[in-house]
């Protein structure tokens, strides 16, 4: 092991936990203040990823194409919030996840027959596609690099709108206490449309981001969509700051683990063993990580102030 | 209430009822990943039943046959409920299809303990070549260690000494890394079993640069390889470090590598027991019919082998008498083997699989520009799977 290695898979790590992050902050909003169990919310991450090959096919553009599709994504949020979510607010749980549910496999379904099971993906242009050096022997793709910091530019703009505007003021509120938001006379309908779009976006964003590294396909939401739940039990439901938290330690724990961890067992046990060992251990390092912390501090490590 | 009920179990009773007194067919069912990504597979395997089906006429011995594809959603216990109702309620006579060695594994049994005949058109888990071997089990593909041995020897005649071997953690992933490992001589040096959910390789892909093998081998099959094969190229590693596959370039996914402009791949060189520019006139037959029926693509080993199997069938009850529910005598012919298949001569051993040659196979451009595998050499003569002896059969 060298230290560029190790350099480069905490690079690898943090930009796994930019995208999670994307996820999970729509997705911890949505809980925490609307108190809605959106398990669809995976499916808008699959959104943002065909509505982003679609429009860079027309335009022919990386840039216009995603640039494009997120007005698209906010207009599918919101339509699908106003048609749909709005009627399950007042529902238990158990209604919420059986309809959100519903979406998901409807939505997959549609996408397979619009799209076909081979999905579709995006080809970085020859600028985006080749990788840097950055010295010391660390060399990253050029398009890992844009990842990390348009990721790093939309959690900076989420926090300054949740920190520094009315309606992020609102949003806080919101998460901390919903009832009382409702009985100062907050227009509480408009809000939640908007907090849903604002998640939609996101999710959305980090579909796009993915796909010239993933291709897009039906139900590529899914698998995510568990790691995001992981990420928002571990920050705190409710709470950006804590899913920002969470899913920069969710990345580094999954990358290093898939790192390393054969290294690690290499010392204590015999090859054989820890070739078999190594993939199962490190994937459950998150849920290992997960349940530590519902063990010591069940409401997660940054929960909303005042929940 | 009660009305409904009654109303429901007569309906059934009438469903079976209709199926009863079909002797008059023979039917297979065909179980196969239609829906999610891994459907770029089934679907061309669809389609090379569906050739083989318009080859018969539509018949087998006289008798109307009947096909029946089922979804298996690429999870073995889906694949295990889809064998179990093609087996109690459509009373097939042949399974078949079977892409994925997890989804055999599960499905199989169930066919071998209603006795019926069970032909993996694709899926060549290992356990079946040896000690699980089972008289009604026939594999028309190969068993999932002969085509990376083919692959290990290859890269010693092409003088590899070091290479990193990745492959998704299932039944085949695990097979297909002890297939290379038995024939290449050279050292491993990095192995990864990935999640079956893995689509980015960075922390995997960042390892294998510090490792600086000679070549890196991989087995990542349907919707895997598209994105492995696109971070490989960003990470900066194409060009630098050779990359042998198995199973993962064919004519399933080479469109959709040709259409993202995938250039790097043109030239690579994997091995395999089929290629679409095998020179016998079976083989030009189906490849000229297949791509009239699918899109003008080629097919890949998977369609091939969706063919041959049920040639196969056809031929075993055509030879026995014409009678498929005897399946002591269509076994008995079925083991003679005695049809055209795609890849020339065809021979079963003992064990129910294929005694077959194995070639490299290079992707090339055809007259037309369009991408497809062609043979280049015979790496492995006659080959048996390695287990063959453990089966009692």
């Amino acid at each position: 092991m060298t230290f560029a290695l190790f350099v480069e898979q905490i690079i690898n790590g943090l930009q796994l936990g930019i995208i999670l992050f994307l996820v999970a902050a729509g997705l911890t909003l949505i809980f925490g203040i609307m108190d809605l169990v959106n398990l669809a919310h995976g499916t808008l991450y699959m959104f943002g990823a065909f509505f982003a090959a679609t429009m860079v096919s027309i335009t022919g553009s990386i840039v216009w194409g995603m640039i494009l599709a997120i007005p698209l994504m906010l207009l599918a949020g919101v339509l699908l919030e106003v048609t749909i979510l709005r009627t399950l607010y007042t529902r238990n749980h158990l209604d919420q996840v059986l309809a959100t549910f519903g979406l998901i496999l409807f939505f997959n379904e549609l996408f397979l027959i619009a799209w076909g099971p081979e999905g579709t993906g995006i080809a970085l242009p020859p600028w985006l596609s080749g990788s840097t050096k950055l010295g010391m022997g660390i060399e990253l793709p050029d398009y890992r690099i844009v990842i990390l910091v348009s990721g790093l530019i939309v959690a900076a703009m989420l926090y300054f709108l949740v920190a520094k505007t009315k309606i992020g003021m609102l949003i806080r509120a919101g998460a901390s206490n919903r009832e009382m938001v409702g009985a100062l006379g907050v227009n509480i309908k408009l809000l939640y449309t908007a907090v849903f779009g604002i998640g939609a976006v996101m999710a959305g964003f980090a579909g796009m981001i993915i796909t010239p590294i993933t291709q897009a396909e039906a139900g590529m939401g899914e698998g995510f969509l568990i790691l995001a739940f992981v990420v928002i039990v571990i920050g705190g439901i409710g709470s950006i700051r804590g899913a920002f938290y969470a899913a920069i330690i969710t990345g580094l724990i999954d990358t290093l683990g898939r790192s390393f961890i054969d290294v690690v067992l290499l010392l204590v046990v015999e090859s054989v063993t820890a070739e078999t060992a190594g993939p199962a251990i490190s994937s459950m390092l998150i849920y290992i990580l997960m349940a530590i912390v519902l063990a010591l501090k069940p409401n997660g490590l940054f929960p909303p102030r005042g929940a | 209430m009660f009305k409904k009920l009654m109303l429901a179990g007569s309906a059934v009773a009438m469903m079976v009822a209709g199926t009863a007194h079909a002797s008059d067919t023979v039917k297979v069912g065909i179980v196969l990943t239609l829906t999610t990504p891994a459907a770029i597979i089934g679907k061309q395997m669809k389609a090379g039943f569906e050739v083989a089906y318009d080859h018969l006429g539509g018949q087998i011995a006289g008798k109307k046959l009947e096909l029946i594809f089922e979804d298996d959603t690429f999870k073995p216990n889906i694949g295990k409920q889809k064998t179990e109702k093609l087996v109690k309620r459509d009373k097939v006579d042949f399974l078949t299809g079977y892409i994925w060695s997890h989804v055999l594994g599960a499905s199989a049994p169930v066919g071998f303990k209603a006795g019926k005949i069970v032909i993996s058109s694709n899926a060549g888990h290992s356990i079946f070549a040896g000690k699980k071997c089972n008289k009604n089990f026939f594999n028309a593909a190969w068993e999932n260690m002969q085509t990376p041995m083919a692959m290990g020897q290859l890269l010693n005649k092409k003088n590899v000494k070091s290479i990193y071997v990745l492959a998704p953690n299932y039944a085949a992933g695990k097979q297909m890394i002890t297939g290379v490992e038995k024939t290449f001589k050279g050292k491993i040096v990095g192995k990864e079993l990935t999640p079956m959910s893995h689509k980015d390789w960075s922390a995997e892909l960042s390892k294998i640069k510090a490792a600086k093998p000679d070549g890196v081998f991989v087995f990542y099959p349907g919707a895997w390889g598209p994105a492995f094969f696109t971070q490989y190229k960003q990470a900066g590693l194409s060009g630098k470090i050779p990359l042998y596959n198995v199973f993962s370039i064919d004519g399933a996914n080479l469109p959709r590598f040709q259409k993202a402009k995938m250039d790097h791949l043109v030239g690579m060189i994997n091995t395999g027991h089929w290629s679409p520019d095998l020179d016998n006139a079976a083989n030009k037959r189906f490849v000229a019919d297949f791509r009239k029926k699918y899109r003008n693509e080629y097919p890949a080993h998977y369609a091939a082998q969706a063919y041959d199997s049920l040639m196969m069938i056809a031929a075993a009850v055509e030879q026995s008498g014409g009678d498929p529910k005897n399946v002591d005598a269509v076994r008995s012919a079925m083991e003679q083997a005695k049809f055209a298949s795609v890849r020339g001569p065809f021979k079963f051993g003992k064990n129910h699989f294929p005694i077959q040659n194995f070639y490299s196979r290079e992707v090339v451009k055809d007259k037309d520009g369009t991408w497809m595998l062609n043979k280049r050499e015979t790496v492995l003569k006659n080959h048996a799977p390695a287990m063959s002896s453990e089966c009692k059969l």
